[in-house]
């Protein structure tokens, strides 16, 4: 499967593992609770290391782990719920996160263009027709009023 | 007032090439109505009862000339020949075609006009002082300050999918015209000891199912921080506003469960590591100050008497000047309001033709600018009193001259039954009942200052619960009834009506505001209002008449 990465469509080499998963090698990324229970065996892991992330859950805490991890999913359950704008604003402008931010799940393919400008760089469609098309969708508007972090 | 630059004039251009698109991907069955749904309120679009209906941004209600032309081109265009100004200063079209939505919106952006973000849950346009820049009691002209604010919400990434719509309201004067204290955020213009300006910010009131009185976050806030502060509330609200339920998903059921106090720290936790970052700078306030210079104004306009003979000779111009016209900043200048409240006309509807000619007096006697009010009424703001007896013969072959701003006439009226898919109750009919038995012009003057607000449902859109006579359309058992509330005000002494009773059926509702207007006539003090009567006197004198034959 691919995706797109800083405006580019790419291979995607990360799985995203299921809490009751067993590790598997490569990269992997793991919700935040998994995260919290077993940090010491995930950072054990060879590979990299990414933490999904829902609207309910809160950066502040997994910062002090931000330089751990490679990776942050943006899990929408829903494209209206916007509170995962606000967690890639925070850890972009108030953590610093250097590392991938990625919207998968129910997003609009609409909403990439402000995702993008809150700090997420890398975007995970449903279906491959729609790498494209989202690829074309980041750049709907030249011009903006706000400050942005991208 | 403020003209677009290329920034301003690309963003609108290339958002409706993205509600082009959107709709086009809709009618393809290639976005969902769910999802088609959050975009088209994004761009005013809802769908209504019989069609769509198109909300427009009427940025701080300040309009020219060319966009009420503009207006009347789409009415006739695209419409049935009217549009229907609201209480937010906004205007909307009742019947659009959907499939012809992109192309009125790209007409509206030859005219600096978009209807980005005036419906969803996201911050819409933000509203002030239908008098701003010419009111004597006026601190300082809030519009600069609105227009900060209009850029800094456009297309702001960040906060598009809020829990709930998000509404700012900013006065610059003493006396609050625009409702400020009903509003998820409400911006005072204030001067420190200093003289220097900030702003009081309120936060945490509204309207509609659970009216709430916002309350003070902070009583002085420093003009450079405007924006960060904004954003601090904004950010907090996003992050914890409630999901679960949308009747409790507005700002003030946050700031009531969580408190002031806790929502205050948490605000300005936020706020400190922010405001450094964000702060307006003197040259960007300047800048934008720019736009809003005075008019030329004519400095001998007091000087003309044929204004004075005009008034004694003519009773019928004087009461008009009397109830439709406010003093201005400038002498031999006043601020004429254009009635929208005429018998026989629904609250806040206008024809093409009236749009026309509306626009061309503006150019010839108030500088080709004119204002919305909350009331749903127009202002032109800047008119020479030697001008105003021309004026008010135009107005009056144009049916804009009723006499009858701020009195029980100029009744708030939502589209009720007859537009609009969330009402319970009819409220256009029973304005026109109301009108019909108060036709007593000298009646109705001497009432005085009596607000009527109707909404056909407890979303409340005509603000009923802050209205002095509170009308709220409910459902029994299929048929309309409504609830009266007596003593609400969305002034500066704001006030939530209390209920007077049962509610009362369609056929009632009419005699039943009579009796209320009667108890007031009998009981009042010498120059008592009707409002400060219902503060003295309770609601139970009204009550014991009202509900006196069941």
């Amino acid at each position: 499967m691919q995706l797109i990465k800083d405006k580019q469509i790419v291979d995607d080499n990360w799985q995203d593992l299921a809490d009751d998963a067993e590790l598997a090698a490569g990269d992997i990324s793991v919700s935040l609770s998994r995260w919290q229970t077993e940090k010491a065996q995930l950072l054990a892991h060879e590979g990299q290391l990414g933490i999904r992330i829902s609207p309910a859950d809160s950066v502040a805490d997994f910062a002090a782990d931000l330089d751990k991890i490679a990776l942050v999913e943006l899990d929408f359950p829903d494209f209206a719920d916007g509170r995962l704008f606000s967690h890639a604003w925070l850890l972009r402008s108030r953590y610093g996160f250097q590392g991938e931010i990625r919207a998968t799940g129910h997003y609009m393919p609409d909403q990439v263009f402000y995702l993008a400008r809150v700090g997420v760089n890398a975007f995970k469609p449903a279906t491959a027709e729609q790498l494209p098309v989202q690829l074309g969708y980041l750049q709907d508007f030249t011009v903006t009023y706000q400050d942005s972090v991208n | 007032m403020y003209q677009y630059n290329e920034i301003d004039q690309t963003l609108v251009n290339e958002r409706v090439a993205q509600f082009r698109r959107q709709t086009e991907k809709y009618l393809q069955g290639e976005l969902t109505d769910d999802q088609f749904r959050a975009l088209r309120l994004r761009n005013g679009l809802y769908i209504q009862t019989h069609a769509p209906m198109l909300r427009v941004a009427i940025p701080y209600g300040l309009l020219s000339s060319a966009q009420v032309r503009k207006f009347a081109h789409i009415a006739r265009t695209y419409d049935k020949n009217y549009c229907h100004f609201t209480t937010r200063q906004n205007v909307q079209y009742n019947w659009p075609k959907l499939e012809q939505v992109p192309d009125i919106l790209a007409e509206l952006a030859t005219v600096q006009m978009h209807a980005i973000q005036t419906s969803g849950n996201c911050m819409r346009n933000t509203t002030s002082d239908h008098l701003a820049g010419v009111a004597v009691d006026e601190l300082e002209d809030p519009r600069p300050y609105c227009e900060i604010i209009r850029q800094w919400t456009t297309l702001h990434p960040e906060f598009d999918y809020l829990p709930r719509k998000f509404k700012i309201a900013f006065s610059g004067s003493l006396s609050d015209r625009a409702a400020t204290q009903f509003h998820d955020i409400g911006v005072h213009l204030v001067k420190n000891d200093a003289g220097e300006t900030g702003f009081r910010i309120l936060v945490g009131g509204g309207l509609g199912r659970t009216p709430i009185i916002g309350q003070v976050i902070r009583p002085f806030l420093e003009r450079q921080h405007l924006l960060s502060y904004l954003e601090a509330i904004l950010r907090i609200y996003n992050l914890f506003g409630r999901r679960d339920n949308k009747y409790k998903a507005r700002i003030k059921i946050l700031v009531k469960e969580t408190g002031l106090d806790t929502f205050s720290e948490m605000v300005e936790a936020e706020w400190q590591q922010i405001k450094d970052g964000m702060e307006l700078s003197d040259a960007r306030i300047e800048a934008i100050k720019g736009h809003f210079t005075l008019p030329d104004y004519d400095q001998t306009a007091a000087a003309d008497e044929t204004f004075n003979q005009a008034i004694q000779e003519n009773p019928a111009f004087a009461t008009w000047y009397k109830h439709n016209t406010v003093s201005h900043k400038v002498p031999g200048y006043r601020a004429v309001f254009l009635s929208l409240k005429a018998p026989e006309v629904p609250p806040g509807d206008m024809t093409d033709a009236q749009l026309d000619a509306v626009a061309d007096l503006a150019d010839r006697y108030s500088f080709g600018e004119l204002r919305t009010t909350h009331r749903q009424n127009l202002v032109f703001s800047d008119v020479k009193q030697a001008d105003l007896l021309a004026l008010w013969q135009h107005l009056q072959t144009l049916n804009l001259a009723t006499p009858n701003i701020g009195t029980a006439t100029d009744i708030i009226c939502c589209p009720g039954l007859d537009f609009c898919s969330l009402a319970n109750a009819g409220s256009i009919g029973i304005t026109k009942e109301i009108n019909d038995v108060l036709d007593d012009m000298d009646y109705l003057h001497d009432i005085g200052d009596v607000k009527i607000n109707i909404s056909g449902c407890m979303n409340g859109c005509a603000h009923q619960s802050v209205g002095h006579i509170g009308i709220l359309g409910v459902d029994k058992k299929g048929t309309e009834w409504y609830q009266l509330t007596l003593g609400g005000s969305s002034e500066n002494e704001a006030a939530i009506g209390e209920r007077l009773g049962p509610a009362v059926a369609k056929t009632e509702v009419t005699q039943a505001v009579t009796t209320i207007l009667s108890v007031y006539v009998q009981q009042r003090l010498e120059d008592e209002t009707f409002l400060d009567m219902v503060k003295r006197v309770g609601i139970d004198p009204f009550k014991e008449q009202v509900y006196a034959t069941h």
